[in-house]
């Protein structure tokens, strides 16, 4: 009985519809929070903070964005590395033309036109739905990548189309660097983890409030939700508003905080394809699965590839064969796949589920059931 | 105003100037969209018999054309190639019942969804392993001449491909028709658990199933093949093929055809006519906004089964 909901009593609904409503989750989300942010940084490398933990903390941000259009909301989209694109352009625009204002107003402004996109492409999902949707939305996967890559507007008719991001301060002219190359690695950091922290409670409140009640109405069956008075145009456009926000902030952040420009390979279908992955691993409905999926999908492939040639360094030493480097990543890519579709058979639900599951045990500790 | 000239008067212009060379980009988009037609085929069967939304479909028609291209280049004859060829993606439908679709059974369709593009990774890594990645040409005898029907331009080998997709779905009609599996196939179709119950074997029908769409893949694959060459990029097929299958309807094998030549000939057209306009490439993304137009008024696709819900 390490973890238990027994015997806390609350004496108000403010209290029951807290946050967090019992103690021990709310103090070890915040020992969590305080982790990561106090200790992490400096405990953890440049390696950790700048190649690892930063790229999966934006991609948790856009899995957080997917979940709630998939997950919460129903409606299946293949298009979020779309939307990631249009907020790093935008955000690249408005940072370079714009330079009165401070950085992450930028970001928020590339989020915004992200969201924007989203309601945009949303619209076909009044009508359509399921699989056909999906395809539909890839529809916004091509249009908007060939649009930032064709529309040298984008890019401030810059001749490579690839412009990187300036180094820019917290505030315009003074706090620290946060984004480009010069800034520190844990500025960085800091600075994606603000961002990661505050949409994840945000959407915490948005899933248990009003309209995330919607939303999960409207993915249950929409006709029953809109016969009990739900709105379908409002509920799945913000949906699609809310969700393309999250990715449109992750794909600025991606471009200013990570890989320090603004590159449409980094938002190609495959993008799109592995966020679902990240949603569906991580378990849908879920903002913790987020996380947890992002950090999977992301370090699955890192961990592929730096153990497999060990392991066949070790078979090469008794066997006398080495496959080519060739070889290993097409074995990386069956082992990925096949990964995937075993964790799809062991645990549908996802990494959320596991995580339940775990806590089922705290509760009952140390009695088996 | 110039840029509304150039969209709304000028391709007319064009096309009424030279009605020649209209015929043949619209031929010519046709026969491609005959080529669009074949994978999206394979999406269909799939589909229609047992809901999955196989999204692996395109590395399919890699994996079945490396297997056929890496076997004739071990100097085996064609026929024998295509027979083993065709052995190895029926085992391949047997391996996917029992370790994928089996375990998963019962499960939301966006589970198996992500299933197939496991089977997607894997295929492809598995494929290239054994094939290796490079760009195998594939020649199987396919004419690759020109004809002319007054000025207009005819590649051979776009006719062939539209009689073999026309012979093939002739073939699948009267499969679906007149055989006793072809039945059960329609029965599952219809209502799995109706089918269940009147002892239909749902999992020898998967199999038939995705072995029919293995053959399929095949068919696609030497078209493709001896078209492009047989490389990876084969396998990006499928998103080419699924703006045809929401224009078509998932369910519907004439849809997949019919769906394909809309496709095709919008899409060549679209870029010959207004690609210089938008700035070129708009073949990429032409495809899908056409699709979404025509959902606009029928959600289901042009051929789809009407999609009646209750509470």
């Amino acid at each position: 009985m390490i973890y238990r909901e027994a015997g806390q009593f609350k004496t108000s609904y403010a209290k029951d519809q807290a946050l967090f409503s019992i103690p021990m989750d709310k103090n070890f989300v915040l020992s969590i929070i305080a982790l990561a942010i106090f200790i992490v940084p400096l405990l953890a490398n440049e390696y950790w903070l700048g190649s690892i933990l930063i790229p999966v903390l934006i991609l948790s941000i856009a899995a957080i964005g997917l979940n709630i259009l998939t997950g919460y909301a129903g409606q299946l989209s293949l298009g979020s590395g779309a939307f990631m694109a249009a907020g790093a352009y935008m955000a690249y625009k408005v940072a370079t033309n714009l330079t009165f204002l401070p950085v992450p107003i930028a970001i928020l402004a590339g989020g915004l036109s992200a969201a924007f996109a989203g309601i945009v492409f949303g619209i076909p999902s009044l009508r359509i739905k399921g699989f056909y949707l999906a395809v539909a939305t890839l529809a916004s996967q091509f249009f908007l990548i060939w649009l930032f890559t064709h529309v040298d507007w984008f890019v401030n008719y810059s001749i490579s189309g690839v412009p990187s991001i300036a180094d820019y301060k917290l505030f315009v002219d003074f706090g620290p660097l946060v984004t480009g190359a010069k800034a520190s690695v844990e500025a960085r950091y800091l600075f994606v983890l603000g961002f990661a922290i505050l949409l994840a409670l945000a959407a915490r409140n948005m899933a248990r409030g009003n309209i995330g009640r919607s939303w999960m109405a409207i993915r249950d069956m929409d006709i029953a939700a809109e016969i009990m008075g739900i709105r379908p145009l409002k509920a799945k456009l913000s949906a699609f508003a809310i969700s393309s926000f999250y990715c449109g902030i992750a794909g600025a952040l991606w471009a200013f905080c990570y890989i320090n420009n603004v590159e449409q390979g980094a938002y190609d279908i495959n993008r799109s394809f592995q966020i679902l992955f990240m949603v569906i691993i991580g378990g849908l409905g879920s903002i913790l699965g987020s996380f947890l999926g992002a950090a999977f999908i992301f370090l699955l492939p890192l961990f592929l590839s730096n153990f497999l040639p060990v392991i066949f360094d070790i078979i090469g030493d008794i066997f006398g064969y080495r496959p080519s480097i060739d070889i290993i990543s097409h074995i990386e890519l069956m082992i990925f796949g096949g990964l995937i579709i075993f964790f799809l058979i062991v645990e549908p639900h996802g990494l959320a589920r596991l995580w339940q599951i775990g806590k089922e045990k705290l509760r009952r500790w140390p009695f088996p059931y | 105003m110039e840029l509304l000239q150039s969209i709304f008067i000028m391709p007319f212009i064009e096309i009424f100037e030279s009605p020649y060379f209209f015929l043949e980009v619209l031929i010519g988009g046709l026969m491609s969209g005959v080529m669009y037609s074949l994978v999206a085929l394979g999406f269909v069967l799939i589909f229609k018999a047992s809901g999955v939304f196989n999204f692996s479909q395109g590395v399919m028609v890699l994996f079945a054309a490396l297997n056929f291209a890496g076997l004739i280049d071990y100097g085996l004859p064609i026929w024998l190639a295509g027979i083993i060829t065709i052995i190895i993606m029926i085992a391949l439908a047997f391996v996917i019942e029992r370790v994928v679709l089996r375990p998963l059974v019962n499960q939301e369709h966006i589970i198996l969804f992500m299933a197939t593009i496991g089977i997607a990774y894997f295929l492809e890594g598995f494929g290239e392993m054994i094939w290796g990645g490079g760009i195998r040409p594939l020649n199987v005898g396919i004419p690759d001449d020109v004809w002319f029907f007054g000025d207009t331009m005819i590649q051979q080998s776009e006719v062939f491909a539209a009689v073999i997709a026309a012979f093939l779905v002739i073939v699948l009609v009267l499969f679906f028709r007149y055989t006793r599996t072809g039945l059960a196939l329609r029965a599952v179709a219809d209502d799995h658990q109706a089918a269940l119950s009147i002892g239909v074997p749902l999992n020898h029908i998967w199999i038939v199933v995705w072995s029919v769409a293995g053959f399929v893949a095949l068919v696609a694959g030497i078209m493709w093949g001896s078209k492009l060459g047989v490389q990876f990029s084969l396998s990006i097929l499928a998103l080419k093929a699924l703006p045809v299958l929401i224009l078509g309807g998932f369910t519907s094998i004439p849809g997949a055809i019919i769906g394909g030549l809309i496709i095709g000939a919008g899409e060549k057209i679209a870029e010959v006519y207004w690609g210089s306009v938008f700035g070129g490439a708009i073949e990429e993304w032409f495809a899908y906004i056409l699709a979404l137009a025509f959902l606009f008024f029928r959600p289901q696709g042009l051929f789809g089964e009407k999609i009646i819900e209750r509470v």
